[in-house]
């Protein structure tokens, strides 16, 4: 299917418009005396693939049920290909998502084949060779069209897990709604999974994925919406929020002797200056001043045992983010990763 | 929340949306599609065929009230003659409806009592073992969905509340009454063969096991079922919906074995006009169960869950 045809706003103007096709406004959902989401925006542009980030609780999962119709908010609204959900459009809308839930959500009694069956049927994709060809297709792209033919009471996790996954891009869905989809998957596993929806945004799907794994998300996220007790804090591009966050660029330093290194708070092209223990963490006008602070460092007796220029990584972001909104975790580091834990990034490139 | 994007100058775009007449319910159900309520009653069915825990069971059940007993029974008076039962039981039949007694067939006093044991004894029969069945499976339902977290898929897919209702009734009665059915047809065999030679050749079916087979029975199949079904989609776990839609089935059963039987003893038009009412019961009843099904019962978030 051409998808990029089906975007007429967005070809008529270009650059300067991007489609949503879930737009999520001002929601409130609560569960008896239990706010499950407060003020919730989720925007998610046509062909992109958009991460819900946030903590177990953080009311993702009741977002992904809010875009599907499957729940109905008590205030706001909920737009999903220009529909609301929560009418006699959901019908339209849910035929047009694919869902993969926290749990896989099949059925045990029966096979492989069976499970896919009723949900080709209920998408209206009927019955037939035409129909069971297109399972056999979409089994094949998570690699368990093996199994089709066993009991899926006797699958393993990750057995589960592809098969739902099969199920749902059947009918060839024009927005993907995964919930922790490699939960309970082998490292392998999640992989290929990850690189598989990264592969159908390139086919011209939309993905909204909620994850608590930020190494997951990671590479991954074309947008980013961090959610904290059932809102929204913040969302956008992890780049532009990063540079938000991060304005000027930062290196680390570390010398035997951490206080030879507090000269460098006044040096030419340090905009800012913080050291902890024998490590400091300078922000800089531009990365081309580094040269001079080692050879300066040097210079004034430091020995200097590692230079990493700090890229920050979502996980740096995501926590900068939280504790920006008064999050309370202990474990919440400092601004400019200095969490102990080196990101992706800086873990290459350290001298 | 604080949105980000490179040029603040762009404009989110959404497409404008599309009003809809009907108001907002968390369900969005439209026009009934009725393929999609026979594809849940299918797969539900294919189900409970793969479950032997369940059906090993109830098929004993249908065996035992539909063959096995009546075969004891009906030998025992007509092949083996104990005079003594075959008195005593004579005795009883004096206490019949006097329209009943007119109907009696048979000379000898074991073609009588053969033939009003069959007829009139085994009536609840027809009655107990469908709904005991239907119960089971209807009660189980959609609170299993829920259990076992597949009514998160059904929630999420484009199938409606009141399809999944319908489909979920077809799956519930289809097993009581087809064990029905089949018990019906083994049961009028076993008559005709043990009674059939005393009263002068096969007789069954008679008129009034028809019109309970076919008029009475369905009506108070669904009656119960719209209430078992309402059941499962409201309590917390399958264990609680049946221990409660056995407090309704009881009562239920009761009730349409006392009108079967007053069907079978004779009641001519009335029983037309008790099942019409039975229909109309059931009709309601099942009208009003559809709205038990709302996709947040099937979620398991819905208040008082």
């Amino acid at each position: 299917m051409d998808r990029e045809s089906e975007n007429p706003v967005a070809e008529s103007q270009g650059n300067q418009a991007r489609e949503l096709v879930v737009d999520v406004s001002g929601v409130d959902r609560w569960f008896g005396d239990v706010q499950a989401l407060t003020n919730l925006s989720i925007e998610v542009p046509k062909g992109s693939i958009t991460v819900l980030l946030g903590p177990n609780g953080a009311g993702k999962t009741t977002a992904i049920r809010m875009i599907t119709g499957a729940l109905a908010p008590d205030n706001g609204t909920s737009r999903v290909f220009g529909m609301d959900p929560a009418t006699a459009d959901g019908e339209e809308v849910r035929a047009r998502c694919g869902v993969v839930s926290a749990k896989p959500s099949l059925y045990d009694r029966l096979n492989g084949w069976d499970n896919l069956r009723y949900a080709a049927e209920l998408y209206g994709l009927g019955r037939g060779k035409a129909a069971d060809a297109r399972i056999e297709e979409a089994a094949a792209t998570f690699g368990i069209d093996a199994a089709l033919d066993h009991q899926v009471g006797g699958y393993s996790t990750g057995m589960k897990t592809r098969l739902a996954l099969s199920r749902s891009i059947l009918h060839d869905p024009d927005l993907l709604l995964l919930d922790e989809p490699t939960s309970g998957l082998d490292p392998e596993s999640a992989l290929a999974v990850l690189d598989l929806i990264r592969q159908m945004t390139g086919q011209g799907r939309t993905v909204l994925m909620c994850t608590h794994l930020l190494l997951e998300a990671e590479g991954l996220a074309d947008e980013i919406v961090v959610m904290q007790h059932g809102t929204s804090l913040l969302s956008g591009r992890p780049d532009d929020l990063a540079t938000r966050y991060w304005p000027q660029p930062i290196v680390r330093l570390s010398a035997e002797s951490g206080a030879d290194l507090d000269g460098l708070a006044n040096a030419s092209g340090v905009v800012t200056y913080e050291r902890s223990e024998e490590t400091a963490t300078l922000g800089l006008q531009s990365l081309d001043h580094v040269p001079d602070l080692v050879a300066a460092a040097v210079a004034g007796g430091a020995r200097v045992t590692s230079t990493v220029p700090f890229v920050p990584t979502l996980e740096d972001l995501y926590f900068a983010v939280r504790r920006d909104h008064g999050s309370t975790i202990d474990e919440i580091p400092p601004p400019g990763g200095s969490s102990g834990r080196p990101s992706r990034e800086t873990a290459s490139t350290q001298a | 929340m604080t949105t980000i994007s490179p040029d603040q100058a762009t404009k989110p775009v959404t497409a404008p949306i599309k009003k809809s007449a009907n108001q907002k319910g968390g369900s969005g159900d439209g026009k009934m599609n009725w393929s999609r309520a026979f594809t849940v009653a299918r797969t539900d069915l294919k189900q409970l065929v793969q479950a032997r825990d369940f059906w090993v069971p109830m098929m004993l059940l249908g065996s035992f009230f539909f063959v096995i007993i009546p075969t004891i029974l009906l030998l025992t008076i007509t092949r083996i003659g104990d005079v003594e039962t075959v008195a005593r039981i004579s005795e009883t039949l004096e206490v019949l409806p006097q329209q009943a007694q007119e109907q009696l067939r048979g000379d000898s006093p074991e073609g009588q009592t053969g033939y009003a044991l069959a007829v009139f004894l085994f009536a609840p029969v027809a009655v107990i073992v469908p709904l005991t069945i239907s119960t089971a499976v209807g009660a189980a339902t959609i609170v299993g969905e829920r259990e076992k977290g597949t009514g998160e898929f059904l929630a999420h897919s484009p199938a409606g509340a009141r399809e999944i209702y319908i489909g979920k009734l077809i799956a519930s009665v289809v097993p009581g009454y087809v064990t029905t059915v089949v018990g019906f047809s083994a049961y009028s065999l076993i008559v005709n063969l043990t009674v059939g030679p005393e009263v002068g050749g096969w007789f069954f079916p008679t008129a009034q096991w028809w019109l309970m087979i076919l008029w009475i029975l369905p009506p108070f199949l669904l009656i119960c079922l719209s209430l078992v079904l309402r059941l499962s989609a409201k309590v917390k776990s399958t264990a609680a919906a049946q221990q409660a839609s056995g407090l309704i089935s009881l009562p239920l059963i009761m009730i349409a074995y006392s009108q079967a039987t007053g069907v079978l003893f004779g009641a001519g038009n009335v029983a037309i006009y008790l099942g019409a009412a039975a229909w109309v019961l059931a009709i309601v009843s099942l009208t009003r169960g559809v709205r038990s099904v709302t996709r947040s019962r099937l979620l398991g978030v819905a208040s008082g869950i």
